[in-house]
């Protein structure tokens, strides 16, 4: 088992330089914001994810959380893809996101749709650490759900 | 370790009993195994221990040669598995010193059997003409720690929502051992049970009981030791710690899955409703009602783990022909090996005594600022396997500001080899992670 294809340079260095870490308020006092809290049972890691949006575009997402490397870096990634982004699209994202990480290693990431959450398709090998990826993603969901941008239709489906 | 001259007169350290731990591992096949290219370096028995040959054996021969259900066949094949299975019974009483083999009930596991004791609790509560020591209402309190395995917090805090009892607990000191400078508040006449962990499964502390239970004896209350982490690692003497219930698992002592003990005194398991209802617990079924047969039958509705039961006692034999006073002395100096060699790396902060006393060989710790699962992830990636998380302990993660550990722990066949290893492998961490 090669560690290298798990801890990629790209998640390393996320995890120790995180972006857009921290919990922040809408800049527009009009905007919907909700967060979502989630935990991990078997080992304890935390993640809150908040969005703030308009309504169509996700003008932030926030977060705050504790856990481990794959976890915390995956919360960096999320927020550097889909703050900003339109719903619709960032639920292309999610979708594709989640997607890879179910894989099992077998699904080939593109890196046009996940940017640097393609550094995550090492993860994917390791069934004990899948959870850790998703565990903010599954919050961001959650999230955007609340702030009523819910999920895209197909994932409705 | 380094040893200092004891007076001679006093025991030396020549007296304490020892054995081959390279034969003992030859026992073990799966020590021979590789992981990721290195050699097995298994430091997770706290959570489960590895099975000898001889258990292996007697476990594929019991279904090979003897299989047959129990308690209920005159055929040649039911009486040869129903004497396995009471043979067990009885190699398992004598290995805790238990006064009959009537008193030890076999359960799925020890969260199974504190689920037994609890639920008796509730059903006795039900029924007016039942024994007053089980019964539970409001203004009761069930007594716990708050370095408990969840399975000794979550069956007593659904006990007191269904009864109204109120649930306390004692805390934990700074250096993770029980602190009970409040017991005299705590343990009242008010008190029907304290459950209480012998040797905490993250801290590695070992409780000493004495005054517990004399104050539980002067309150009239019962005293529960969950020992799933003892009784595989120390001589234990059920007489001797004056104890009510004792609980343990087979999986932790080089037993199968499957398999777990609830030990209780003759006359309290005699007072204490069934909890599940179905066949091999009766006496007599009629349409209008049941009566139940005494202990510990009573407690083992259907058809129970019978060659699980059987491969326990094998592992109790094993156990035994090495000696429990041996393998604790041997995971005593591992321990204080492995506490000194802990201490040489930097950043690394141990959760629980840091000596080598009241203590056994499982010890948690933080490595800097890095995450357990990162820890354990560049650990198994060299062969060393140790368990991350909260270790099912998670109010003890809450105490000591930590969402998780990193956790080794140690047994019969552990090497201080193995314990450089572990040590060489957090140095790897540290560069990953630094």
């Amino acid at each position: 088992m090669q560690l290298e294809s798990l801890y990629q340079e790209i998640i390393l260095d996320h995890y120790k330089h995180p972006h857009g870490r921290g919990l922040r308020d809408a800049d527009d006092p009009a905007a919907h914001t909700a967060e979502a809290h989630h935990v991990n049972p078997t080992c304890g890691d935390e993640v809150t994810v908040r969005v703030a949006t308009d309504g169509s575009v996700l003008t932030d997402i926030s977060y705050d959380g504790m856990g481990c490397s794959i976890s915390q870096a995956s919360a960096s990634v999320l927020h550097e893809l889909l703050s900003g982004r339109g719903a619709g699209e960032a639920f292309v994202v999610h979708e594709a996101f989640v997607e890879l990480m179910s894989g099992r290693g077998q699904v080939t990431p593109d890196e046009d749709v996940l940017g640097d959450g393609v550094a995550f398709a090492g993860v994917a090998r390791y069934p004990a650490r899948v959870k850790c990826a998703l565990l903010p993603w599954m919050a961001f969901k959650d999230a955007a759900a609340r702030a009523g941008v819910g999920v895209s239709p197909e994932v409705k489906a | 370790m380094t040893s200092i001259a004891i007076p001679s007169g006093m025991p030396q350290y020549d007296d304490v009993p020892r054995y081959d731990v390279a034969a003992v591992r030859a026992d073990f096949p799966i020590l021979d195994r590789e992981i990721n290219g290195h050699p097995l370096v298994y430091l997770d028995s706290a959570n489960t221990s590895h099975k000898p040959r001889q258990v292996l054996d007697v476990l594929a021969e019991h279904y090979a040669r003897h299989n047959a259900n129990v308690s209920r066949s005159v055929h040649t094949l039911g009486t040869e598995a129903t004497e396995a299975y009471e043979g067990a019974r009885a190699k398992i009483a004598a290995f805790i010193n238990a006064p009959s083999p009537d008193e030890v009930v076999f359960t799925k596991n020890s969260t199974e059997a504190i689920n037994i004791v609890a639920y008796a609790f509730s059903n006795a509560s039900l029924r007016p003409d039942a024994d007053p020591r089980f019964r539970l209402g409001p203004g009761d309190e069930v007594v716990i720690s708050e370095m408990e395995h969840h399975s000794n917090i979550v069956p007593w805090q659904l006990l007191c929502e269904r009864t109204g009892a109120t649930l306390r607990w004692f805390p934990v000191t700074d250096s993770g051992r029980l602190d009970e400078s409040g017991l005299e508040d705590l343990v009242t006449e008010r008190t029907k049970i304290v459950s209480l962990v012998h040797m905490s499964n993250i801290l590695g502390t070992v409780n000493a009981t004495a005054r517990i239970t004399e104050r539980v004896r002067q309150v009239g209350a019962l005293l529960l030791l969950d020992c799933s982490q003892s009784v595989p690692h120390l001589p234990m003497d059920v007489v001797d710690y004056d104890a009510d219930f004792i609980v343990f698992t087979g999986h932790k002592m080089c037993g199968p899955t499957g398999i777990g003990v609830l030990w209780g005194r003759a006359e309290l398991l005699a007072a204490m409703p069934p909890v599940f209802g179905g066949g091999s617990m009766i006496e007599t079924v009629q349409m209008a009602g049941s009566t139940y047969a005494p202990p510990p039958a009573r407690f083992e509705a259907g058809t129970p783990p019978i060659a699980e039961a059987v491969a326990l006692g094998a592992a109790v034999d094993y156990l035994s022909g090495i000696g429990m006073k041996a393998i604790q002395w041997h995971e005593k100096e591992l321990t204080a090996y492995a506490l000194d060699a802990l201490a040489t790396v930097p950043g690394l902060r141990i959760f629980g005594p840091t000596v080598p006393v009241g203590r056994g060989g499982t010890i948690s710790f933080a490595l800097g600022d890095v995450h357990p699962h990162d820890v354990g992830q560049v650990l198994d990636s060299l062969g060393v396997q140790v368990r991350v998380g909260h270790h099912c302990a998670r109010p003890v993660c809450t105490r000591f500001g930590v969402p998780a550990t990193t956790r080794a722990s140690f047994y019969l066949y552990t090497t201080t080899e193995e314990i450089d290893a572990l040590v060489a492998g957090l140095e790897q961490v540290r560069k990953v992670f630094g």
